[in-house]
This record gives structure tokens, C-alpha cells and sequence, in this order.
């Protein structure tokens, strides 16, 4: 075995330090760096924006593509180095779902046209995508979905309803899902679109998360035109064009890096920060937890590696990075609680007062985090798949 | 990036598992854990011969020059054939003689130790149950050119089987500084003075309380300098760390696979219980966990391997497969239900070492303080 990065690796690591520590000191005052900060305010959104705009400039947008369609060809871990780099100094830029999901679908099934049309601009960072993929009743049984989408001339029409449509507020664009034929199994007649969002017959409704933000939405159909043309892979054969977008890299290394930082700054604060008599760091209960943390985050970064590993050897990792999956966005849960016990009575303290430790980060976090552990496949369904897929038990 | 095993590995952990496939099933596990003693020297001669015992051993002294991370792989196998012979406890004490020895000490002691004649016992901790320097107050006097040392050692695995010890003693005092003045010495463990008593443990693992009672030892048997054993000892415990963490993850392979078989053969309510989701739960949970905390195993077993600083991922890697270990060995239990609390199934050796395992060279919680030293808290 061998951990240590190539010396191309190390080189291209230290560009995107150096890249990303400079657009860290660009970060509107109010900035937070949460997953889902980008869609809370104006400020925030444009910088998202310019940060986009200078990494199309790198071409970083599109670092594992065919050279072909504007990429770098970059394996998987370098895809892991860029992820690692730029979480720990939470910086935005990257749209949640056009350089990991819709990319990837359309290089994998998309027409020549949609390839021409659409991969340029997802590199050039110009356009900003929401999903439509979750239905009220077709959660973790996504296949399960009811918007239809029906023959007209050269388009299909489009009636139904998404939910869960995180940041369908400031996107442009949306890739969704709706069923082309009621009379077959439920995953065969189901076919996968792209679209504009600012065309006639979408509705798109704010469902605020419980900490009062707006992340999410509900977007309804009601006869929206898509055309033909804008099918991604075959007819009824969005199901497994969706299996694609799993292409991507999957260690959520990017999750461990920006707990990685905050636990940084956390134990930083605990050494100067005198609570029930004594520097927080002097307790041993606190000790013992931070400690408790460190660990558990380096395990989770050594498993991401080695996911990233197996993916770059070619290897369809299900259970390896569901595995992944769940107990990263299970540490960050974990992570926001224990650090709002740990600050005692400030930890509930909102972001504004200036009582507030942290700009209230931890009260934001140990919120925000739960829709980590569900978006993207529930924990339970990450742990499913290991049973079903890894350890191939009977369902 | 090279995460894979070599191909050298590989073999070794093929033949490995062959090997106690035919030399070491499970009665055998039980009768040594009955049995006094727990050795077969016809095993441990075998072993010479594929070069295990000499494994880390450079060439010049009959070994075979292979690497510690090699042995990751035997200790994974041992670990899954809940294996007693002392192996583990020659292959701590080789690393420092390695490391550390004299010419003529490696001379006398590596070859013996390659060809299966010599095994030696880790003579460290004592009725203080720590593995600090605080912990050893044995002590070492200077007589002429000879040492005379009188203490007692407790957990000390493979006494009753060892022709040495490796011993650690205190040869002078320092006011708070209490990891100066500690010597490493050898110790032929025939010489009158040494009086050992087997100890009862959950794991039937064959530890000893040892009495050293004026007994004497020649200067040139001082591993290292005198009075600087400490940080021989340190580095010793990391690699004896990282071994037992191997041998806990080949148990706990075991564990995974052999709970998952069980849940799709037994059936209840008429089906298999594997197709519950709360089983499936378990399940799930437990070969993630191992399977994290084998990967961090293999992470920090290489920093140390190529002598990168590596004090804080080991303390977390022991930690955390401790922890691992301690957990899902409980729930293995569980999976099997009744027939898992018995003497006659094997899930019982797995639990029974899920306890004992996380205690050696460091258990979680002080681990714990100590990331939390390194991580500056």
C-alpha cells in the first residue's frame, strides 16, 4: 500500500489551496459556508456566481470529462483533491447537480445535440440546475412517481408535482423525471428531461425548512411544454440514465473536509473559552468528545479515500459509498448536537445576537445537517443497499 | 496511490488462511485454552519454516527481511483463528531488538528467533495496569558489570511458554520526569529468582504475573542505552497497537461473514431472519464499521510502517477498532441468539476477545486523552 499523492497530485493540490484560500477572503461578511448557504441571500448567491465564473475559468468545473467536450480527463482522485480542497475552505461555485449528475447523464446517454448544447455551458458555469426527482409519495421509492409526461407534436407535456426541489428559487434550469408509460413495470416508463425553468406552466412554492430558511421548494407542472429533443437517453428509459449521475465521485469527502475545519476552529475556541469555571479544552468530558470527534472524522476520511480509490480502479462501489454516504452526513449531525451541548446555554443562541458564538453556526448546523442524512438517499435506505447489494441478503 | 495489498501480501494472506484451515480449527483454539501451557511446538516449527517467525528479521540473521506491514496480514488471520501461540508476543519483541539491539545482541537472539528455538515475552506492565512510564516501578540496581532486578509484572502474555524476556526497569530516578531512567534489558527467564503464575482471563490468553526477585542480568543484555528505554517502549507499543488492531479485524471479518451466513440460513416466522430489516440493520451497520475501521488500520499501520509521525492516528486507529470490535462482537451475539451465549459456539471466542483486545497496549479512553494531547487540548 502506498497513501501518499502523486507529485502531479501534490502540485495540483496546492493550486486549488492556493485558488481556494483566495476565494475564502472573498466571502461576503455573513457568509456561513453551510451546504445550503448559497440559496439564503442575495450576497451569498452572487458569490456563489463569481466563484463559478473563475473556476470555469480553470476549467475546473469539469476536471474528470472528455478532453472532447472541454474536461481534463482527471481520475477520481484527483476529483477527490478538488472536493477535499475546496469543502475545507467552504467555498461555493460548484452547482449542487450540473457538473456531478446532469453532466455525466448526458455524457453517458445524452444525443450528440444535447451534448453539444448543453456540457459547454455546465462547464462555463453558466447555467444552475434544480432537480425534480422526488415526488410527495415517490420519496425513497423514487420509481414510484406520478408526473406524467405526454406526446405532443414535437414536445411532451408535463403535469405533476416535485418536492424537495432545493434551490429551484435562484435555478435556471431543472433535470426531472416523469412517467412516459403507465402500462409497464414502474421503472420502465419513465423517462429523464432537461429544461429551462422560465417557460409557461411551472409553479414553484417555497417549503422553508424548520429553521425558517428557504432551501427547498415545490415545483408543480401544469401542461409545461419540454421538447423532444430534450430527452436524455431513450424514452422510458430514464431510470437507467439516472444510474449515471451515481458516477460521479462518491466519497463525500467534501463533508468530512468541512467538518474537519470546523472542528479546527472548535478546538481553537475550547482552549480560549472558559466555561463552567475552567477552559472548556481543560474538562475531560470535553476532551474525550472532541477526541472522540477527530476520530471518527479521520475514519470517515480514510474510508472516502479508499472509495475514491475503488471507483478510480474502475469498480461500482453500492455499498462502499453508501456507506460513505451515511456516516458522513451522520457525523455532521452528530457533530452540530455535541457542539451545541458543549457551548452549554450560548449553543442555542441564534446567529445576529451578539451573544452568539460562532455567528450561531451550530444552532444553524445541527438543523441544516438532517436534510443531509435524507437528500441523496435516507441513511436507511444507504443502509439497504448494503444488506440488499453488499451483503446480498434476502429482501 | 496504491491502496491494494501487494502481491507479496496476498500470497502471505492466502497462505495464511490455509494454514489454519489445517493446523488450527477451532477444537484445537479450545483445548489450548483449556491447557496450561497453549503451545504446540509441531505448529510453531511449521511456521518457522514459512518464515513467519523471522518474517521482520533482516536476512543477515536468518530472517527474511520482509516489512511490518507484512505481518498486518498474518496478525488479520491470526486474529480470525482466535490463534494462542505466542507469536504475537515474538513478533513485539523482535521489532526492538531490530531496531534497537546490539550487533552482538541480534547475533545471539534474531537467528533463534527466525528458526522457531527462541519466543519471547513482553515483560512491560505491572500492578500500576498502565502502559505510562509512571506505571513501571520495577527496578534495575548497578552491581559491578550486572544488573540486579526485583519487581512484579503482571499481563505479561507467553511467560510461561518464553526463553526471554524483554523486560523494562528502572534504573535511576528522575523527580517528574518519570520517562527517564527506564532500561530495556533481556532476560533469560531460567534464572533462579523469576517466579511466574498464570492468570484466569476472559480470553483465555495465557497472561502471567511475574516476580522478579533479585534476579540478575549482564549489561550487555541492556537493550538500547541505559536509562533511554522508554522511547524504545513507546515505539514498540505502536507497533503492538497496530498488531492488535490487525488481529481484531480478522476476528471481526469473521464475525461479519459468519453472522450474515447464519441470518440468511435461520429461518423464523417463516423466513430467513436476514430479510428483517432490524437484522438487516445490524448487519449493515456492522460491516461498515468494520470495514471503516479496518481501511483506518491499514492507514495507520503504513505511516508507521515507513516511519512517518503517526502517535495520533494510531492512538485513533486502536481507539476506534476497539471500539468497533467491542461493539459488534456484542451484537454477533446477538444475531445468534441463544446458541451464541454457549461454551460449544465459536461466536463466544469472538466475544470473549471483543472484551479483552480493546484493554492491551491502550484503551479507548486514554487513547482518547491521548488525541486529545496531540490535537492540543
Amino acid at each position: 500500500m502506498d497513501f501518499r499523492l502523486t507529485a502531479e497530485q501534490e502540485a495540483l493540490k496546492r493550486e486549488f489551496e492556493e485558488f481556494f484560500a483566495r476565494e475564502e477572503s472573498r466571502a461576503p461578511k455573513e457568509w456561513s459556508g453551510g451546504l445550503f448557504a448559497i440559496f439564503e441571500s442575495d450576497e451569498n448567491w452572487a458569490y456563489h456566481r463569481s466563484v463559478a465564473e473563475r473556476l470555469a475559468e480553470k476549467g475546473w468545473l469539469s476536471l474528470p470529462w472528455p478532453k472532447e467536450y472541454g474536461g481534463k480527463e482527471h481520475s477520481y482522485i484527483e476529483q477527490l483533491i478538488f472536493n477535499e480542497v475546496r469543502a475545507y475552505h467552504r467555498v461555493p461555485g460548484v452547482d449542487m447537480w450540473g457538473p456531478q449528475i446532469v453532466a455525466p447523464s448526458i455524457l453517458e446517454h445524452g444525443s450528440e445535440e444535447l451534448k453539444k448544447k448543453w456540457l459547454p455551458r455546465i462547464a462555463r458555469g453558466e447555467i444552475n440546475w434544480c432537480q425534480g426527482w422526488s415526488e410527495p409519495n415517490a420519496g425513497s421509492d423514487l420509481a414510484s412517481l406520478t408526473t406524467r409526461a405526454v406526446e405532443d407534436g414535437d414536445d411532451f407535456v408535463i403535469n405533476g408535482q416535485k418536492i424537495w426541489t432545493t434551490g429551484a428559487h435562484r435555478a435556471d434550469h431543472i433535470f426531472f423525471l416523469a412517467r412516459t408509460d403507465q402500462n409497464v413495470p414502474k421503472h420502465k416508463g419513465i423517462t429523464y428531461f432537461v429544461s429551462e425553468v422560465d417557460k409557461p406552466g411551472i409553479t414553484i412554492r417555497p417549503l422553508l425548512y424548520m429553521h425558517k430558511k428557504r432551501e427547498y421548494n415545490e415545483v408543480f407542472f401544469d401542461n409545461f411544454r419540454v421538447p423532444k429533443k430534450n430527452v436524455v437517453g431513450q424514452v422510458n428509459q430514464g431510470w437507467y440514465v439516472t444510474m449515471a449521475g451515481i458516477n460521479f465521485e462518491r466519497s463525500m469527502i467534501g463533508t468530512v473536509a468541512g467538518l474537519k475545519r470546523d472542528l479546527e476552529e472548535f478546538v481553537e475556541f475550547s482552549k480560549k473559552t472558559v466555561h463552567r469555571g475552567q477552559p472548556m479544552a481543560k474538562a475531560t468530558l470535553i476532551r474525550q468528545k472532541l477526541a472522540e470527534l477527530a476520530i471518527e472524522l479521520e475514519a470517515t476520511k480514510q474510508w472516502a479515500y479508499y472509495v475514491a480509490w475503488l471507483q478510480s480502479k474502475g469498480q461500482n462501489v453500492p455499498a462502499e459509498s453508501s456507506a460513505a454516504k451515511w456516516f458522513s452526513s451522520e457525523l455532521a449531525v452528530r457533530f452540530g448536537n455535541i457542539a451545541i451541548e458543549m457551548m452549554g446555554l450560548y449553543g442555542a443562541l441564534k446567529e445576529g445576537s451578539k451573544w452568539a458564538r460562532f455567528k450561531g453556526k451550530y444552532e444553524d448546523m445541527c438543523q441544516y445537517t438532517l436534510g443531509i442524512t435524507i437528500a441523496g438517499g435516507t441513511t436507511e435506505t444507504m443502509k439497504n443497499i448494503i444488506a440488499w447489494m453488499g451483503l446480498k441478503l434476502p429482501r | 496511490m496504491n491502496l491494494d495489498f501487494t502481491e507479496t501480501q496476498e500470497i502471505l494472506k492466502k497462505t495464511a488462511r490455509e494454514f489454519m484451515a489445517r493446523y488450527y480449527p477451532k477444537s484445537l483454539v479450545r483445548e489450548l485454552e483449556e491447557d496450561a501451557i497453549g503451545f504446540r511446538s509441531d505448529i510453531w516449527k511449521e511456521m518457522a519454516k514459512l518464515g513467519w517467525l523471522g518474517w521482520i528479521i533482516p536476512e543477515e540473521y536468518d530472517g527474511v527481511g520482509g516489512s511490518f506491514m507484512d505481518t498486518v496480514v498474518l496478525f488479520e488471520e491470526m486474529g480470525r483463528a482466535c490463534f494462542l501461540l505466542p507469536f504475537f508476543s515474538t513478533v513485539i519483541c523482535t521489532l526492538p531488538l531490530v531496531t534497537a539491539g546490539s550487533e552482538e545482541q541480534k547475533k545471539e537472539f534474531l537467528p533463534g528467533i527466525a528458526s522457531g528455538d527462541t519466543i519471547f515475552s513482553l515483560a512491560l506492565t505491572e500492578p500500576s495496569a498502565t502502559y505510562d512510564a509512571e506505571g513501571i516501578a520495577t527496578t534495575a540496581t548497578a552491581q559491578g558489570n550486572e544488573y540486579i532486578i526485583n519487581g512484579a509484572k503482571l499481563f505479561i502474555h507467553d511467560a510461561q511458554t518464553a526463553n526471554y524476556f524483554l523486560c523494562a526497569a528502572r534504573t535511576k530516578i528522575v523527580e517528574g520526569r518519570p520517562e527517564d531512567g527506564i532500561t530495556l534489558f533481556i532476560v533469560d527467564a531460567k534464572i533462579p529468582g523469576i517466579k511466574i503464575t498464570p492468570l484466569q482471563t476472559i480470553a483465555d490468553d495465557k497472561q502471567c504475573e511475574v516476580i522478579f526477585e533479585n534476579v540478575k542480568v549482564t549489561e550487555k543484555y541492556v537493550v538500547g542505552q541505559l536509562h533511554q528505554g522508554f522511547p524504545i517502549i513507546e515505539k514498540l507499543l505502536e507497533y503492538a497497537a497496530m498488531a492488535k488492531c490487525a488481529e481484531m479485524m480478522g476476528g471481526a471479518d469473521w464475525v461479519v461473514e459468519n453472522c450474515t451466513s447464519y441470518a440468511v440460513e435461520r429461518v423464523q416466522y417463516g423466513k430467513p431472519i436476514g430479510s428483517y430489516g432490524i437484522i438487516q440493520s445490524y448487519l449493515a451497520e456492522m460491516w461498515a464499521e468494520i470495514g471503516i475501521a479496518k481501511r483506518f488500520t491499514y492507514y495507520a499501520a503504513w505511516l508507521l510502517n515507513e516511519g512517518l509521525p503517526c502517535s495520533k492516528e494510531v492512538a485513533m486507529a486502536k481507539s476506534w477498532a476497539g471500539d468497533v470490535y467491542r461493539r459488534w462482537t456484542r451484537m454477533g451475539v446477538q444475531i445468534f441468539g441463544g446458541i451464541g451465549t454457549t461454551r460449544e459456539h465459536d461466536m463466544g471466542l469472538y466475544y470473549r476477545r471483543g472484551r479483552q483486545a480493546p484493554l492491551l497496549f491502550g484503551d479507548s479512553d486514554s487513547l482518547r486523552e491521548k488525541v486529545a494531547q496531540e490535537m492540543g487540548l
